[in-house]
């Protein structure tokens, strides 16, 4: 990739350096709200970056994402009460906990295609979201409150607001970086081609289910990930972190931002994080606007913002 | 075993408000190729014009039948407003327009009744319960619903497969290009059959009003089961959606019924109590996973509806 100065990598690169520069900005303001809801919107970056790499460059929609949300932060919050708080433990727990269940689920519903597979993810992610509500030892439908962040022998502070955003950002960097490898590299050229052709790819010899397969569980563990984050960053847990609203919201950001790339998730994870909280201030019904909005990029802003972009430069 | 039988005529009664809504998603499915996920508004927008127009008319059946008649007209409005410009497009397309609809209807509805949630009084004749059989009571109304809606089904059948229109929607479904190529007007069909959609929607919503409380969301939970029941029966396939609202409506009310009692006699007073309620609202997850594995396709694949 050649790096020119198009508008849209004056954007990305913009992106970046806001991102990189907020902390700053939030010490020097003393605005400590903007520093935590760009953790958030950071933390749903990677979420969304994550989805992205099956429903964008995989062609798999997943109605379901936020389960892994869940998944991620349930195993942080489950180990925090019993009295495991050590990170080097609930972080890979929590990513081997949100592969396994992706395993599971898309061994399931890759037999099927298109609705189909919409539907069964979603019912899957229902499925997780009842049981966590059934979970009384933990909270049931009240949650779980975390009451000490993850720790990693003293080497990193989590409850540092600055320092626990910068890894997140880190995180979501390194989420981005490997994301392109995968799509760039042997293995995201076949799933790219499954998306536009299964049929045709299965012809000349690929084993598509197992592609498809590892995709899936891939995207599912950074997901999972993302869900470690939002627990140790909200020290909260509950069911509410995989209602089926979340996997719509984080459709919605892919989307938004532009399917096509890698970067979009992440742009469209800003806009529709900031863009909500700025409807909220105008007005309590902002819903009513932003539904519609949504509407209007599906009909009219095919490739989202990252598309608009694109075309910006080509003239 | 009285117990047992009241618990069945439970799971009988969900599963007929789930085809309902099935019934209406599968149909609009199968003839515009159209994912809506709005479906659950629609439901509540049933119920919340059934308590507005009982309360109005001090009516129960004129504020049902009112209900219904708006709902019809307010899903024929979203039709050719909205729903019309998302035919032929990607089925993430349709997913997220009518999430974006979802966010909107659950708002306008907070706005003009309130965040509370409304009660539909049933009329007290409705109140009684009858003997269904020798020593075993049950509510009237619930016993209603069953009747009433085993006759839409009957309705929506003789519609379908006996009448002119019924034709053309079977026509539309298998080749719309070849119908309007005929001469029908094939949007204004679509329109009806999503307003017909949106009426069954909005008929099990005002049904189960009396029930229920009537609040904010209360279409989302039920639009998901209503998802498990099209992908057990086979997505577009009317007699699969009424197979498996059935099935599943029986499956989910006697497991949650019996599950706690039977985990008990395996396992310690307290594991059961853990497990139970985890375990019970997963069954018809797992019934649609057992399904998905023997047949990918659903019990009955819309080629042979």
């Amino acid at each position: 990739m050649t790096a020119t100065l198009t508008p849209r990598n004056a954007v990305v690169a913009a992106l970046l350096v806001l991102l990189a520069l907020l902390p700053v900005y939030a010490a020097l303001t003393g605005n400590t709200f903007a520093l935590s809801l760009f953790t958030r919107i950071v933390i749903f970056a990677i979420a969304a970056v994550s989805l992205n790499l099956v429903m964008g460059f995989g062609g798999m929609v997943s109605f379901g994402h936020a389960v892994y949300l869940g998944i991620g932060g349930y195993v942080v919050g489950i180990l925090a009460k019993e009295g495991i708080g050590s990170g080097f433990v609930q972080w890979p727990l929590a990513l081997v906990v949100s592969g396994v269940f992706a395993l599971a689920v898309g061994a399931l519903s890759l037999r099927t295609r298109g609705v189909y597979f919409i539907m069964i993810t979603l019912a899957f992610a229902q499925m997780a979201f009842y049981v966590a509500s059934g979970l009384e030892r933990y909270g049931g439908d009240d949650g779980l409150t975390i009451y000490k962040r993850s720790t990693f022998a003293g080497a990193l502070d989590l409850s540092n607001k600055t320092l626990f955003y910068y890894l997140c950002l880190v995180l979501l960097l390194a989420v981005i970086w490997l994301v392109r490898r995968l799509v760039d590299s042997r293995f995201g050229l076949v799933i790219q081609g499954v998306r536009s052709n299964e049929r045709r790819m299965r012809a000349i010899g690929f084993s598509t289910f197992r592609y498809k397969l590892v995709c899936f569980v891939i995207s599912g563990v950074l997901c999972g990930l993302a869900g470690v984050l939002l627990a140790n960053h909200t020290d909260f847990v509950s069911p509410a972190i995989m209602q089926w609203t979340r996997s719509g919201d984080l459709i919605v950001m892919a989307v938004l931002g532009g399917m096509g790339t890698v970067m979009g998730p992440v742009i469209g994870a800003v806009t529709l994080l900031v863009l909500e909280e700025a409807l909220s201030r105008v007005t309590e019904y902002w819903p009513i606007i932003l539904g519609p909005l949504i509407l209007l990029v599906v009909l009219y802003a095919r490739g989202g913002i990252d598309g608009l972009l694109t075309r910006l430069n080509r003239g | 075993m009285l117990y047992f039988i009241e618990q069945c005529l439970n799971g009988v009664q969900l599963g007929m408000l789930l085809f309902l809504l099935a019934a209406g998603l599968t149909l609009v499915f199968g003839i515009m190729d159209l994912v809506n996920l709005a479906h659950g508004s629609l439901y509540m927008i049933g119920a919340y014009f059934a308590a507005t127009f009982a309360a109005l008319t001090g009516s129960f059946v004129a504020g049902a039948a009112l209900a219904l008649i708006a709902t019809l007209v307010v899903g024929m409005a979203v039709e050719v407003i909205a729903i019309r410009r998302l035919y032929g497009r990607d089925h993430l397309d349709h997913v997220l327009g009518t999430f974006g609809l979802i966010l909107f209807f659950n708002e306008l509805v907070r706005l003009i009744w309130g965040p509370a949630g409304m009660t539909l009084p049933l009329p007290s004749e409705m109140l009684t319960a009858v003997q269904v059989l020798p020593g075993i009571y049950y509510p009237l109304y619930r016993l209603v619903i069953i009747l009433v809606t085993l006759a839409v089904a009957a309705l929506l059948y003789v519609l379908v497969m006996r009448t002119r229109i019924g034709m053309l929607i079977r026509a539309g479904a298998s080749n719309r290009e070849m119908v309007s190529a005929l001469g029908v007007n094939i949007q204004l069909l679509f329109t009806l059959v999503f307003g017909l959609g949106a009426a069954l929607a909005g008929f099990a919503g005002l049904m189960q009003a009396p029930i229920l409380t009537v609040q904010i969301g209360m279409g989302e939970n039920i639009l998901i089961l209503a998802f498990v029941v099209i992908i057990i029966g086979g997505i577009g396939s009317v007699r699969g959606a009424f197979v498996a609202s059935v099935f599943v409506g029986l499956v989910d009310t006697i497991g949650r019924a019996f599950l706690p009692d039977l985990l008990r006699t395996m396992l310690s007073e307290n594991a059961a109590a853990t497990l139970a309620p985890a375990l019970s609202s997963m069954m018809i997850y797992m019934l649609m996973a057992a399904v998905l594995v023997v047949r990918p396709e659903g019990l009955f694949p819309a080629s042979s509806r």
